[in-house]
């Protein structure tokens, strides 16, 4: 792809890209959220028209086809959100659009036979037969990716493909990435994972404000040197950060030497749940027996693969989701019976693990999103909203915590990613709190916005809060907390000091291969 | 730097506005070439019917006093819709809420002694049809807050359990002998504009035309800005949002049908207390339901709203005006032209279509499912 550009609009998306990628190579294409990724290959794969530019693919000019053409060339685009069927069976979906047919009637037997064929060529194993309903996350993206293959694609494009997965189903995709590399075939994946692109891809591109800024071979460069490009300065990473997390870490274990002296002393933790059990909307109970406190100014980690009962957690923390038995305390307060509101006033932040499902309304101004939960706070006695209140709250917020482009009244679906997530973080960390839940704070957000959240996150910690962190980023949790907890099916099956933690150590924890439940 | 921030402010509404008022124009537009066409197919000349349709609803004060009174009862059906929509739900008894409205409000005259003070009777009988028409609007919304019922079904039954309730209350019990209608008031009559501005004689038009634009501006206020309205148009753009910001789903689905019944029973104040001062079968028979299309072309905006009233009340009236060249059925057409238009172009009924359908879809799965 040479010189293309792409407008929307007034908004100018692609800008004089230039990508090349070699056959048979996995070429990272790198960038923050906006930086344009997306778009560039949604015009590769016939979605889009660039507004100028050229396109070649295996020395064929083919500038501005369409998706049609891009599939009956070879290539395939497996997208962020699945595109499935799901009353339909692994089978029918991948036949979906060319079934083969017996009369009039679908060859179950032989689309069945197809899949299972193609399945075991490139290692993607996945059951023909249940549907796609039945199926977790990372089995339903093996689908989406044999869908592109089923269509004869020998030039994939994937967009942030391990968004969903966890650590484990990870490992999985690259081994089949690699495997379909040594068959020759050419792999595009997207992504703003700096230790992704250095375990898998043979070569980067770099993109930032839709343009490409550089392209660089993996084996000759560093992550450091991928982020400036990606962000344009120096930032802090994550990795930099695991040894000054080490250290506030033994801060913290010397502190917790003295943490019997403070139960004694009967001084509240600023959360504290006993007994907690919770049923799923099921039925069954993900949650059981569940006790745990997070003290004043430490981070508490939970750690594990996704779908372990930390969604129904959260939720029965912040008000959302009845408990089925247990309760919860915010600071000496049992608020177990309390409404989400009546828990929030009584100091309880939430940044939702689903910013664009619960944190945001995303069709709601900037400013308007910065007061859901608090909106009782900004109207008169007789219900009317305080327009002023609301507007140099807004400023005020939008200011402290570098929300751009600073417009409050733009509409929170118009800002990226990461700006989206710091106005979640701006409402609920920019007013009085004693106890923040943070659920994937960091979650689709790009380098320079992850590196401002941890910062916010350690001083509330600082500032003497308690702060409950979940994420599926490993990384994540190992660099921010205090302690941290491996949640697997609803039990926490280790608890210890985030210095005595690694990756290699938590591992099996998080598979259920190993559990010591030290409580 | 004030005055820029205000000129900056006053522009963005300028241009907020102008880009509402598209759709619905062009939608006219297309409307008028659809008329074109139809009206040559008759052998008559456009130009001529539309100078017919202009001059018998605006050319003339008796034909704008029956374009303003048919204004009146569109808006509060308009309303109706529209506030439900905001909360996300879909309103379909308007037509019932519409007539449980102006029963109530004919009763409550009926009751009042002859002596009752004027300003306090109308009140009273404008307080009786919201009264009514939100008890009509709580049902369905009692049966969606708490059991999760689908409102578009219950509305839509409801209009005939309403209204056949009323019939048999009035044929039965109520009627004056040899006609549809109870006896006349004896308290609560709102003056016609007739009696104020002469040139408005003969026609029906009355001072409730003044409540419904009241309404809509009480409306616009409560939706955009009270509290309660921001609650309630973030239940209706993201349910689980609006729940994690602390605001109670069913009970703000609740609150909404309740007030859109409330509007729609306004509605019917238009004929009971301005016009007849009785209440007769089927008074306004057709304008629940077009008050759904008032809605989508006034884009559930209470200001919009009003506009697009006056729009199908002009429609509504001109067909009477070319009946004698065209048939009036012509002027249903371009009324359904105007709406097929503006419902494929607006994003926000695209949207509450699309949630309506994948609702009913949803429940019918899990309904097969269990």
């Amino acid at each position: 792809m040479r010189h293309v550009s792409k407008q929307f609009g007034a908004v100018q998306a692609n800008r004089d890209v230039t990508l090349e990628v070699a056959s048979g190579e996995i070429h990272a294409l790198v960038g923050e959220n906006g930086a344009g990724k997306s778009t560039l290959m949604h015009i590769l794969s016939g979605l889009h028209t660039p507004s100028s530019g050229e396109i070649e693919v295996l020395g064929r000019d083919v500038t501005g086809w369409d998706t049609r053409a891009a599939i009956d060339t070879g290539v395939g685009m497996v997208h962020q959100h699945f595109m499935l069927v799901p009353t339909l069976t692994v089978a029918e979906n991948l036949v979906l659009g060319r079934e083969p047919t017996r009369g009039v009637q679908l060859d179950e037997a032989r689309a069945v036979a197809d899949v299972r064929a193609l399945a075991e060529r490139t290692g993607l194993r996945v059951d023909a037969t249940r549907t796609v309903a039945e199926l977790s996350v990372g089995e339903a993206q093996r689908v989406e990716i044999l869908k592109v293959l089923y269509r004869g694609a020998r030039i994939l494009i994937l967009d942030e493909p391990t968004a969903v997965l966890s650590p484990p189903e990870v490992e999985e995709l690259w081994t089949v990435l690699r495997g379909l590399r040594a068959q020759g075939d050419t792999i595009i994946i997207i992504t703003h994972k700096l230790d992704e692109v250095v375990a898998i891809s043979d070569a980067i591109t770099v993109m930032r404000d839709g343009r490409s800024i550089a392209r660089f071979a993996t084996a000759e460069t560093t992550p450091r040197e991928i982020a400036r490009a990606m962000v344009g300065r120096d930032v802090a990473l994550a990795l930099d950060a695991a040894p000054s997390a080490a250290a506030s870490a033994a801060a913290s274990a010397a502190a917790s030497a003295a943490a019997p002296v403070r139960a004694s002393a009967t001084v509240a933790a600023a959360l504290e749940v006993r007994n907690l059990s919770v049923r799923s909307d099921r039925g069954p109970r993900v949650i059981e027996q569940l006790s745990f406190a997070v003290q004043p100014g430490e981070i508490f980690g939970i750690a594990g693969v996704e779908g372990n009962g930390q969604t129904e957690l959260l939720e029965v923390l912040a008000g959302l989701r009845r408990a089925d038995g247990g309760s919860v305390h915010l600071g000496a307060a049992d608020v177990s019976l309390l409404s989400v509101r009546a828990r929030s006033d009584a100091g309880l932040s939430h940044i939702p693990e689903d910013r664009h499902r619960r944190g945001l309304v995303l069709d709601y101004s900037v400013a308007e999103n910065l007061l859901l939960g608090r909106q009782h706070h900004f109207a008169s006695s007789s219900g009317s909203l305080d327009r002023d209140k609301i507007a140099s709250h807004a400023e005020l917020q939008v200011k402290t915590f570098d929300i751009r482009p600073p417009d409050a009244s733009l509409p929170a679906r118009s800002l990226s990613g990461g700006n989206q997530q710091k106005i979640v973080i701006a409402r609920e960390m920019g007013r009085a709190f004693t106890v923040l839940l943070a659920a994937q704070p960091t979650r689709g957000v790009d380098v320079g916005a992850i590196e401002f959240i941890h910062a916010q996150l350690r001083a509330a910690r600082d500032a003497g809060k308690g702060v409950l962190l979940v994420s599926a980023d490993l990384a994540e949790v190992l660099a921010l907390s205090d302690r941290i907890a491996v949640m697997y099916e609803g039990q926490f099956v280790l608890v210890q000091p985030a210095s005595q933690c690694s990756a290699e150590q938590l591992g099996p924890y998080m598979t259920g291969a190993e559990r010591e439940v030290a409580l | 730097m004030s005055t820029s921030a205000a000129t900056a402010r006053a522009e963005g509404w300028l241009m907020r506005g102008a880009q509402a008022m598209l759709a619905p124009v062009l939608a006219v537009a297309l409307a008028m070439v659809v008329g074109d066409l139809l009206i040559l197919t008759y052998g008559e000349s456009p130009a001529t019917v539309y100078r017919l349709l202009l001059e018998g609803t605006w050319g003339n004060w008796y034909g704008f006093g029956q374009v303003l009174y048919k204004t009146m009862t569109l808006t509060c059906t308009g309303l109706a819709f529209a506030y439900a929509g905001r909360a996300g739900l879909f309103n379909v008894g308007a037509e019932g809420q519409l007539a449980a409205g102006g029963f109530a409000a004919a009763l409550l005259g009926l009751w009042l002694p002859a002596a009752t003070p004027a300003v306090l009777a109308v009140l009273l009988c404008i307080s009786a049809a919201m009264a009514a028409g939100g008890a009509a609007g709580a049902i369905p919304g009692v049966l969606r807050a708490r059991f999760g019922a689908s409102e578009v079904i219950v509305t839509i039954m409801l209009n005939f359990v309403l209204l056949a309730m009323l019939n048999y209350a009035v044929a039965s019990h109520l009627s004056v002998p040899e006609t549809l209608h109870t006896e006349v008031m004896r308290a609560g009559f709102v003056p016609r504009l007739g009696g104020t501005f002469a040139v408005f004689a003969g026609s029906a038009a009355n001072w409730t035309i003044v409540v419904a634009i009241v309404a809509a501006v009480f409306a616009w206020w409560k939706l955009f800005r009270t509290r309660s309205g921001y609650e309630l148009r973030a239940v209706g753009l993201q349910p689980d949002a609006a729940e994690y910001g602390g605001i109670s789903v069913p009970r703000t689905w609740l609150r909404a049908m309740v007030w859109s019944g409330a509007f729609a029973g306004l509605g019917g104040i238009n004929f009971v207390l301005g016009y007849k001062h009785y209440y007769e079968e089927g008074f306004a028979a057709g304008s629940g339901f077009l008050g759904i299309a008032v809605a989508l072309v006034g884009r559930n905006h209470p200001l919009g709203i009003v506009m697009s009233a006056l729009l199908f009340a002009t429609l509504s009236q001109g067909g009477l005006a070319v009946n004698a060249l065209v048939p009036k059925q012509l002027v249903d057409i371009l009324q359904a032209v105007v709406i097929l238009a503006v419902a494929t172009a607006v994003p926000e009924v695209q949207r509450l279509l699309r949630k309506s359908v994948a609702g009913l879809s949803r429940r019918a799965s899990s309904e097969a499912g269990a």
